[in-house]
């Protein structure tokens, strides 16, 4: 009795979020493509509830709400559900979607998957040995091996993109480093693509007309069959030809400029549109916003240890909630950069797996900012891993992405204002 | 080439659709061995016969320009798309018969290809609502062309030929449904030929013998017109 109330204040907010990732999916993700395959739906959608449960798990905990007993309950069922998404399912999964892609394996779908899946293990379990994040008491079989595996991978992930975005944040919000684009700049963009667009169409029909003549003298290139042909080719080619492939080269090359130009005025129209969010309400206010979150940002680059406890507690709920948006924004704009019908699926899983183990180890990371009291839970879910270890790896590697992030930056900064003056 | 003897028809389709594939079958009568991600615009030219097999024949060389990305791209895509889709002849609409989504964007991408259109006469209302009424009066000709069809399932294959009857009905257009890596879908001689060819024929038509206000530049998008009498050989 003691178990089913509670149970039931788990499932609701469990099945919201459900339902949240479902949509999310549905509105946002996949709303160019068709989902043919709505497991990959539904394993995206199960992967994101589990994962903010533990966030509210951690919530409930600091507010004491529910007894402890079926709070530790909670974490523990949560804890297997969640790792048996990310290291069976969803791994599964990600093979078989593929293999699928290759035709040569259609055959023989399933046993390939699973040929993948077992690679995966293999690394996943060879994970464990460069790092010290075990204490030689823990049996081979137990949750700590799953877990600390996940959490060295969700670590460096979360530092990677931490890293990023501390860096990249600023540098989008803040008006200071949006370069001055006007609309002369993007129309004579503009006007050199089309004259480029021309000058190719001008090169592909003298092509057309040369092949179309060639063919009907009977020079074409494909009715010269036997011996005689042969050496007629090499000994004395048409001139034609040899023109041809002198204008094949250019308008190649030609093409090359045209993509280039193209993204070059995308990126400029890019800017523009930032320029003119700037200047609106939302703008200003996350430019301000962007101001402190940087210098918030500079702090945690040189770590300065935290004076109050609970001050950082109240930026961890910033945090979770920020990372989450600012997680699912990412996600949501990687996908429509890379992702085409067939490779719809294998990216979504992809991302769901990312999701699941970022999530992991925010839990991992979040017990260095929440108050003493509040660790104990964690530690005992969790067991003992070597809490330590992953605080510094995630500051090593926090520091290296914020760094490599600046130069990256400040090098794209520098170039493009040169690339428009040679205009 | 005198500047004023283009004729552009614009290939528009989600990703993945296989547009570069049926550009290169169009143009090179080949099939397009490998396939990769169109950047921007890829430009191919179609030799035409006007009024093949009359006394009145005549060539014409067709620009084929096939603008890549998706409905769903972001706005600074978008408007560095809409320069391509100027003084446009003729669209081909292209669409993937095992995918009801690409279909279903046709509506959005004719709509942001016609709005771009600098024709006075207003040729489509802009509030992004499809109206059939106007897909009517339209004067610039639409062909529809559904690929991957020996793809379908054959059980299915009822359906998705009905539910593209309905949609080209909507766009008053013609229909081809083909595989762009099986060039005998569009042998001479084969209904699918003799569709495509009535197509340019109306595109030139509409082009060459009929008063058309799209012939001239438009009003709002005058900037970008002055360069265009230049020519480049």
């Amino acid at each position: 009795e003691e178990c089913l109330s509670p149970t039931c204040s788990f499932c609701t907010p469990q099945v919201l979020f459900f339902g949240f990732g479902w949509l999310f999916f549905m509105r946002q993700l996949f709303k160019d493509y068709e989902v043919r395959h709505y497991i990959v739906q539904v394993v995206f959608s199960v992967t994101f509830a589990f994962s903010c449960t533990m966030f509210e798990l951690i919530i409930f905990e600091i507010l004491g709400a529910l007894s402890s007993t079926s709070r530790y309950f909670h974490w523990k069922l949560n804890l297997y559900v969640i790792l048996l998404v990310l290291i069976f399912v969803v791994p599964f999964y990600i093979g078989y979607f593929v293999v699928s892609n290759i035709r040569l394996l259609q055959r023989q779908k399933l046993l390939f998957a699973c040929v993948v899946w077992f690679t995966f293990m293999y690394f996943f379990w060879k994970l464990g040995d460069p790092f010290p994040i075990l204490s030689p008491k823990h049996g081979i079989l137990s949750i700590e091996q799953l877990i600390s595996r996940v959490g060295v991978i969700g670590v460096t992930l979360m530092a990677l993109l931490s890293g990023f975005g501390a860096v990249n944040c600023p540098y989008t919000y803040m008006s200071y480093f949006l370069r001055n684009v006007t609309d002369s700049d993007i129309l004579a963009l503009e006007r050199r693509l089309l004259q480029t667009m021309d000058m190719i169409v001008s090169k592909k029909k003298r092509i057309a007309m040369t092949r179309r003549q060639m063919y009907q003298r009977g020079e074409d290139q494909s009715k010269q069959t036997g011996i005689w042909g042969m050496i007629r080719s090499v000994t004395s080619p048409p001139p034609n030809s040899e023109n041809l492939s002198l204008i094949q080269q250019e308008v190649d090359a030609l093409e090359e400029l045209s993509r280039q130009l193209f993204l070059e005025t995308v990126d400029l129209q890019a800017t523009k549109e930032r320029i003119e969010y700037s200047k609106t309400f939302q703008g200003k206010y996350f430019n301000v916003l962007g101001y402190f979150f940087s210098i918030y940002c500079v702090w945690k680059i040189f770590m300065v240890k935290f004076w109050s406890q609970h001050i950082s507690f109240i930026l961890v709920g910033i945090i979770i909630v920020t990372s989450i948006r600012g997680l699912l924004i990412t996600l949501t704009k990687f996908f429509y950069a890379i992702s085409s019908s067939k490779s719809s699926n294998v990216i979504v899983l992809v991302l769901a797996q990312i999701m699941g183990m970022y999530f992991v180890s925010s839990v991992l990371l979040m017990r260095m900012s929440m108050p003493l009291e509040y660790r104990t839970i964690v530690t005992e879910v969790l067991g003992e891993l070597q809490f330590n270890f992953y605080h510094r790896w995630f500051d090593v590697i926090f520091l290296v992405s914020a760094l490599s992030s600046i130069l990256f930056l400040y090098l794209a900064h520098k170039q493009a204002p040169e690339k428009h003056m040679t205009m | 080439m005198a500047s004023l003897d283009r004729i552009k028809v614009l290939v528009l389709g989600d990703s993945g659709v296989g547009k570069s594939s049926l550009v290169h079958l169009l143009c090179q009568n080949q099939v397009l061995g490998n396939p990769s991600w169109t950047v921007g615009c890829s430009v191919d030219v179609r030799v035409h016969d006007y009024k093949e097999g009359t006394p009145e024949e005549k060539t014409f060389y067709i620009e084929l320009w096939d603008v890549g990305g998706s409905v769903g791209s972001a706005s600074s895509v978008k408007s560095t798309r809409a320069v391509f889709y100027s003084s446009v002849n003729g669209i081909i609409l292209v669409h993937d018969l095992t995918n009801k989504k690409s279909s279903q964007n046709l509506y959005r991408w004719s709509l942001e290809a016609l709005n771009k259109d600098s024709s006075p006469t207003g040729v489509i209302v802009t509030n992004g609502d499809y109206d059939r009424e106007k897909f009517a009066e339209n004067p610039v000709p639409l062909l529809m062309i559904g690929t991957k069809f020996d793809q379908i399932p054959e059980n299915k294959r009822n359906d998705v030929l009905t539910r593209t009857a309905f949609l080209s009905e909507d766009f008053n257009a013609e229909e081809i449904n083909l595989d762009c890596t099986n060039p005998r879908y569009l042998a001479a001689g084969s209904s699918n030929a003799v569709k495509l060819s009535r197509f340019f024929d109306k595109v030139i038509e509409k082009r060459y013998f009929t008063k058309e206000p799209n012939q001239m530049t438009g009003f709002t998008d005058r900037k970008r017109f002055n360069f265009k009498n230049l020519h480049y050989d």
